[in-house]
């Protein structure tokens, strides 16, 4: 961890499991400090690491950079999630913060990717940008969830871009944007309808290659889809945090 | 990685009503039959079907204006199997999908012909309209113009687009003829005089000769579509 | 080239299959959404910066020369809904039969061989525009416009809405137009040179969602 320039904190954390060749998975690279601090916590089944990314302080802030990156390899399975959600807050210095998640998933590897929600605080700025590579016969689950204004508050400036290639072909590649500043008609009847809470739930199997679920609702404000590629999406967008997770706990375990 | 679609390196399909297939051969005669709400359009289709399938490989692409109830009742009376029956939807627009934008119909006979070609005849329904609603010759080869003698005998005198110049007119459920007090003999008459050498054949399903005598029709331009 | 072919490519009454679709204008009606005049200049104006924009960048990246199978690709990444892709195909379809019409080339036909039953729309869009003579910031602007007068017109037929109105929201939209247009453009030229992950991804999860749910209706007016 570093302070940059700036005047904002640059932060870097990295996680790699790999196969620990015992039907476990090991954790080689546990790396991070301040912010966004992995631990791992004890596993729900056997063969599986789990790590929880703990926010030593709050954060981001304007001027901030946060980079998280995690890969699993081949016959790893990583569970990575939060202690509390993410808070994107004005900062002393001008200009936004940033957020990057790099991940990648190799053959027969697992993520589940399922951190608590992105919450965008009146006045703040912040940029997130996701990218997951995945081999072909990757597993991957993946949540993000972003909450516009804590309780009774405007929103932030939030952009959030989601970008996900299997095999070197692109699989999804999702942007949005929404709080002052950003174009108009994010709040109008197209895109949130004054929806508060929006998320996603991405879920991309080898056995969808052959037999991939059916579109479906999910009462009127969420969708399973099926990708061009062995992947389903759920989107869903929600008066608040708890009816967003509830309905997005709804399709994963409607997967099975 | 695509599930969506398969890529395949056949040729491209044709760009308008090319009389003949990408591979050279001749396609299906296409006929269209269009007419007011609730003449008899999906009911003389049914009955074609039922009158043909022994004798011909044919489809049915129907245009409905905001269900797929017409596709539904040829399904549910079985006159064909179901692949060879697709609905087109037409945004509100039934005569823009058979006239001035015919592109969505042309795929769906395309698809047929794929599907579970190669057809002699296709016949292309389009949604109850209105008297002026014409098929495009870029769709169809000829076209039938189905009215009622329910919807008042002074039709045919008003004459329009359709009664004027369909290939066929069919002048529909003449056993109701003297419940609605339809005069026939001036719906004849008058059909003539708007439509001079085109032919007329007034029908009724319900009785014994039902729609011979529009089959009769189809398969004599089939002859001459083939010849 | 000539620019009057721009007219040609972006008339509503171009046979290209637009009529049938609402561009999500239908769910959002029939979800309560849209009512009147503001909600759907306010449809709009989202669809603009999200649907609009994605579309415009493709199609200015068509027109520029990239590779259309690849932009056939990224499209799909950026079409998660599986009713709008199918829809976005059938559009392409109907488009190519009229744009190999209009404006026959080996291009048109080396994609419509590559994707028989449809490449998406915005793709077929750009490489049209490109048959014409035409250039990126045309094709964009045909997609951008589109994105928004589909839905005016439909909301026309299914709120029996005054059609000045609606006239009136495109009219005032078309300042924004011209923004959408221009971002649009300048992905197009950084995807040429950095690849498709520099076109634009914008999304509208309304609409996604509202697609899917369109899709199963048993009765209604427009395809999508």
């Amino acid at each position: 961890m570093t302070t940059a320039a700036t005047g904002g904190v640059r932060a870097t954390t990295r996680i790699s499991a790999t196969a620990d060749g015992r039907g476990g998975t090991a954790l080689p690279v546990l790396e991070g400090e301040g912010p966004l601090a992995p631990r791992r916590t004890r596993a729900v089944s056997g063969d599986e690491a789990r790590v929880m990314l703990v926010g030593a302080m709050s954060g981001p802030l304007g001027g901030d950079h946060f980079t998280v990156a995690a890969a699993a390899g081949a016959g790893a399975r990583l569970h990575v999630g939060s202690a509390a959600a993410t808070i994107a807050l004005p900062g002393q210095t001008k200009g936004g913060a940033r957020y990057d998640v790099r991940l990648e998933v190799a053959a027969g590897g697992e993520l589940r990717w399922l951190p608590e929600q992105l919450i965008s605080a009146a006045g703040s700025e912040l940029y997130v940008s996701s990218h997951i590579g995945l081999a072909p016969g990757a597993r991957l689950v993946f949540r993000e969830e972003q909450v516009l204004g804590r309780a009774g508050e405007e929103p932030g400036r939030l952009t959030s871009r989601l970008t996900v290639r299997l095999g070197g072909r692109p699989l999804l590649d999702q942007e949005v944007a929404c709080g002052p500043g950003t174009p108009g008609g994010w709040d109008g009847p197209a895109v949130l309808g004054g929806h508060r809470a929006l998320g996603q739930l991405l879920v991309v199997r080898p056995e969808y290659e052959k037999d991939v679920p059916e579109a479906r609702l999910f009462g009127e404000c969420a969708a399973l889809t099926p990708l061009a590629g062995p992947a389903v999406l759920v989107t869903a967008v929600a008066g608040d945090a708890l009816r967003l997770r509830r309905v997005l706990d709804e399709a994963l375990a409607a997967l099975g | 990685m695509h599930l969506d679609h398969p890529h395949t390196h056949d040729s491209p399909s044709a760009v308008s009503a090319d009389a003949r297939r990408p591979d050279g051969t001749r396609r299906a005669l296409r006929i269209g039959l269009g007419g007011p709400v609730g003449s008899g359009k999906t009911a003389t289709v049914a009955a074609l079907c039922r009158a043909l399938r022994d004798e011909l490989s044919l489809a049915v692409v129907t245009n409905d204006i905001y269900t797929r109830e017409d596709a539904e009742f040829l399904l549910r009376e079985a006159v064909l199997p179901p692949e060879r029956i697709t609905a087109v939807e037409t945004g509100a627009c039934p005569h823009t999908a058979i006239r001035d934008d015919i592109s969505a119909n042309l795929e769906a006979v395309e698809d047929l012909e794929d599907a579970v070609g190669p057809l002699d005849l296709v016949l292309v329904e389009s949604g109850g309209d209105n008297l002026t609603a014409t098929f495009s010759k870029g769709l169809v080869d000829a076209q039938i113009f189905v009215i009622d003698v329910a919807g008042g005998d002074d039709i045919p005198r008003k004459g329009g687009p359709g009664v004027t110049t369909a290939d066929l007119l069919v002048v529909n459920k003449t056993d109701l003829a003297p419940y609605v007090g339809s005069d026939l003999a001036r719906m004849a008459a008058d059909a003539k005089a708007q439509r001079a050498e085109l032919p007329v054949v007034l029908q009724s399903l319900r009785s014994e000769d039902g729609v011979t005598a529009v089959a009769r029709w189809v398969r004599e331009r089939l002859a001459a579509w083939t010849a | 080239m000539t620019r009057a072919a721009l007219l040609v490519l972006a008339d509503g009454r171009f046979p290209a299959g637009g009529h049938a679709h609402s561009g999500g204008a239908e769910a959002a009606v029939r979800a309560g959404r849209i009512t009147g005049t503001p909600e759907l200049e306010d449809f709009c104006r989202g669809r603009l910066h999200t649907a609009g924009l994605v579309a415009a960048g493709l199609a200015a990246a068509a027109a520029a020369g990239m590779d259309p199978l690849e932009l056939d690709a990224a499209a799909d990444a950026r079409t998660p809904s599986y009713a709008l892709r199918g829809a976005a195909r059938r559009l392409g379809r109907q488009l190519m039969r009229a744009a190999r019409a209009a404006w026959p080339s080996g291009e048109l036909d080396a994609l419509a061989r590559a994707f028989p039953k449809g490449a998406h729309q915005p793709v077929v869009l750009g490489l049209a525009a490109r048959a014409a003579g035409l250039g990126p910031e045309d094709a964009a602007y045909c997609s951008a416009y589109e994105s928004v007068s589909g839905p005016a017109t439909a909301t026309v037929r299914l709120l029996s809405l005054d059609p000045f109105d609606a006239t009136g929201v495109l009219a005032r939209l078309a300042p924004e137009t011209d923004l959408v247009v221009r971002r649009a453009v300048e992905a197009a030229r950084r995807a040429v040179d950095e690849g498709v992950d520099a076109l634009p991804a914008a999304s509208g999860p309304l609409s996604e969602i509202g697609a899917e749910g369109h899709a199963g209706w048993a009765v209604r007016l427009f395809a999508s």
